[in-house]
């Protein structure tokens, strides 16, 4: 018998962790599911293992809980060979400006969480020597704006994070991967307007987030268009940016 | 205020959508006027709701599947597209599709949708073994042929009607391979087209294209395809046992001006089109399932080729015994028009299992209409020949048939409708399309 391979999504009931888990389910992984609720995941691993007769377990994990991912990681059965991060927060960037704690919430649930728990995974990893981390971070990271900065700034960190921890890692076989999404409709963006050829639906990200792992791939804008229209706009000179409505 | 409309962008009416993401959400987005959405392949006003659209495909989850029987239990958002790409490689597909797959279960199952197997097979509905359906009046009951019986045969086929389809229990079809052994008929008129679909009776799936320009003696020359399942040791050496379904490529990016449809590119492309299928006429050959089942599908948005203004979707069925000559005429004013769609599709249907399905024994013919000049009026004219068949519309096509012509065509509208009231007193559910055909005004 083959051992199949493994992954770990975090953020499992969120629309994109739904569609990365179905990726990867597709392509011949067992699958974990974890979120602040074990129970609610159930009805989407069952989706998955009925779907793709593959092994799929849920747990709980919440990563405002950072006095937790010590036992987290301790407790897993085994150490998967893939972990995805998909949490995040958006906000409300005007309740963010006055309330301190829904500012917090904001930078915790995108930065502190995420790196501390990828950071934690990718210390086992390179002790065992191989593993692929991948953290969802955001467009919205390469240049802070007036009207989403608190989250924004939160996934620069992250970013951040992530490339310092590639550049690292790289040389002891372990893999990390940052994946930014641009917009993507989910239940997050529900409501907000997008722009129709920017905007992605969710399986087109999880289809991004598996073949990045596949293909080794580093830093991946889900649409390619992400690139050139970020690239754009992190060139223009700050007194020009700050003029613009944004 | 949100402006809306169907596949075929006539009528755009208003309507507010709701995106749910739990079953208690749904039952809390109800109010009177609401009716469930699919993903949108309606042609008219049926799965838009009178005051809010209830949309449902975020409820895309398969709760179980038996390898074994082929028996599937999942959500009502689920898309076909996605069931043949999931299942289809392991060995099993839907019992019925429609020229699209990419419409949902719960969609599917409201449409009775039928397929190019109707003749023999039945449609959707005769798969699916129970429904978990959200009643207007907030009860979530389970219903099947043994079980509330009366209020399963009202929604299937019933247009969401009697409440909001959640899950469905159905069988799937075992099949080796995802291909089609597919013989192609050339018919040079009518006659020999229907001829052809009756010899092609004992075929698991048949459908006519129909040139609808084509006038005189060449009126209803057609192409007939007839097609069954094809097993593994019918397919070319190395070919793979279940093809790859792609993703639309092709998109139509923008409304074509209605210049481009006109006589003269219709009368070409059909011309074309019968000629290169006439050529393939003859023996048996192997042929993905995608082309065969969803020839559109390779086209994303191939509903802005009718232009801004939107198109019509005629479809009626004729009972067998008047259909040759209600068909002829019918063809006859059409292709006197001119205006008529590339390819209309005719084929044979059999009975019905839904109190409101469409199918009846006889033939259905299909065509489309740019939305322009006294079209409506044209169309009245056709659905004249229709009620005096006896025939009908299909409501998940319809979006200006008259209620004269619907109540002629569906005698179980009043028991439809009592089993409606009892599941629904307050009527709230209700669809742009119940309040223009059926509602108490």
């Amino acid at each position: 018998m083959t051992s199949r391979k493994t992954v770990l999504v975090l953020g499992g009931s969120s629309d994109i962790g739904r569609a990365a888990a179905r990726a990867f389910a597709k392509a011949g992984y067992d699958v974990g599911l974890a979120g602040r609720d074990a129970a609610a995941l159930e009805p989407d691993a069952a989706d998955l293992r009925a779907r793709y007769n593959i092994e799929v377990s849920t747990r709980t994990f919440d990563v405002l809980d950072t006095a937790s991912f010590d036992g987290f990681v301790a407790g897993l059965p085994a150490l998967p060979d893939v972990v995805v991060s998909i949490i995040g927060l958006l906000g409300v960037q005007p309740n963010a400006e006055s309330d301190l704690a829904h500012a917090t919430t904001i930078m915790r649930s995108n930065y502190e969480g995420p790196s501390l728990i990828l950071g934690l995974f990718a210390e086992k990893f390179l002790s065992r020597g191989n593993g692929t981390i991948v953290g969802v971070s955001s467009v919205a990271g390469d240049r802070g704006r007036a009207s989403n900065y608190v989250y924004g700034s939160a996934k620069a960190g992250f970013s951040a994070f992530l490339s310092g921890l590639r550049a690292r890692a790289s040389r002891g076989g372990v893999h990390v991967v940052t994946v930014k999404p641009g917009f993507v409709r989910t239940k997050m963006t529900e409501g907000m307007k997008l722009i129709g050829p920017l905007t992605v639906d969710a399986p087109v990200v999880g289809d991004a987030i598996l073949n990045a792992v596949e293909k080794k791939a580093d830093v991946v804008y889900v649409s390619g268009k992400w690139r050139l229209v970020m690239l754009i706009i992190k060139t223009l000179p700050e007194a020009v940016f700050k003029k613009l409505k944004f | 205020m949100t402006l809306v409309s169907g596949w075929g962008r006539f009528p755009v009416v208003d309507s507010e959508v709701l995106r749910p993401r739990s079953f208690e959400a749904v039952g809390e987005a109800v109010v009177t006027g609401s009716v469930a959405g699919g993903n949108g392949r309606a042609y008219g006003d049926a799965a838009i709701g009178a005051v809010r659209t209830i949309g449902m495909t975020g409820f895309d989850r398969v709760r179980s599947f038996d390898p074994a029987t082929g028996r599937i239990r999942l959500e009502a958002g689920v898309l076909l597209s996605d069931l043949i790409d999931t299942f289809g490689p392991r060995g099993f597909l839907p019992f019925v599709v429609p020229g699209t797959r990419f419409v949902s279960v719960g969609g599917a199952i409201a449409a009775d949708v039928h397929g190019k197997n109707h003749h023999g097979e039945g449609g959707f509905g005769r798969y699916v073994d129970s429904i978990l359906l959200r009643t207007g009046q907030g009860e979530t009951i389970e219903i099947s042929r043994e079980q509330n019986s009366d209020a399963f045969f009202a929604t299937v086929g019933g247009m969401g009607l009697t409440g909001i389809i959640l899950e469905a229990t159905m069988r799937l079809r075992p099949v080796e391979t995802g291909w089609i052994r597919e013989r192609v008929i050339s018919a040079s008129d009518l006659d020999a087209a229907m001829r052809a679909l009756e010899a092609g009776d004992s075929a698991t799936y048949s459908v006519a294209w129909i040139d609808c320009v084509a006038r005189g003696n060449d009126l209803g020359r057609s192409l007939i395809y007839l097609g069954e399942h094809a097993r593994t040791d019918e397919l070319s050496e190395g070919a793979d046992r279940f093809p790859v379904g792609k993703n639309p490529g092709l998109a139509v990016p923008i409304d074509l001006p209605s210049m481009t449809l006109n006589r003269i590119s219709i009368r070409a492309f059909n011309e074309l089109y019968y000629r290169m299928g006439a050529r393939r006429a003859g023996g048996d050959h192997v042929v993905s399932l995608y082309p065969y089942f969803f020839p559109l599908d390779s086209i994303a948005d191939w509903n802005r080729i009718y232009g801004r203004r939107g198109f019509l979707q005629h479809q009626c069925v004729i009972p067998q015994a008047s259909a040759r000559a209600v068909l002829g005429d019918i063809l006859d004013r059409v292709a006197k028009r001119g205006d008529a769609s590339f390819l209309a599709v005719l084929k044979k249907l059999g009975h019905g299992d839904g109190l409101l399905s469409f199918p009846l024994p006889g033939y259905t013919l299909a065509l489309d209409f740019p939305v322009k000049g006294d079209i409506l009026n044209f169309l009245d004219e056709i659905d004249r020949l229709v009620v005096a068949a006896g025939g009908r519309l299909y409501l998940a096509k319809d979006a200006r048939q008259s209620r004269a012509t619907f109540e002629a065509g569906y005698p179980a509208l009043a028991r439809f409708n009592a089993i409606r009231k009892s599941l629904d007193p307050a009527q709230n559910i209700r669809s742009k399309l119940s309040q223009r055909l059926f509602d108490e005004v």
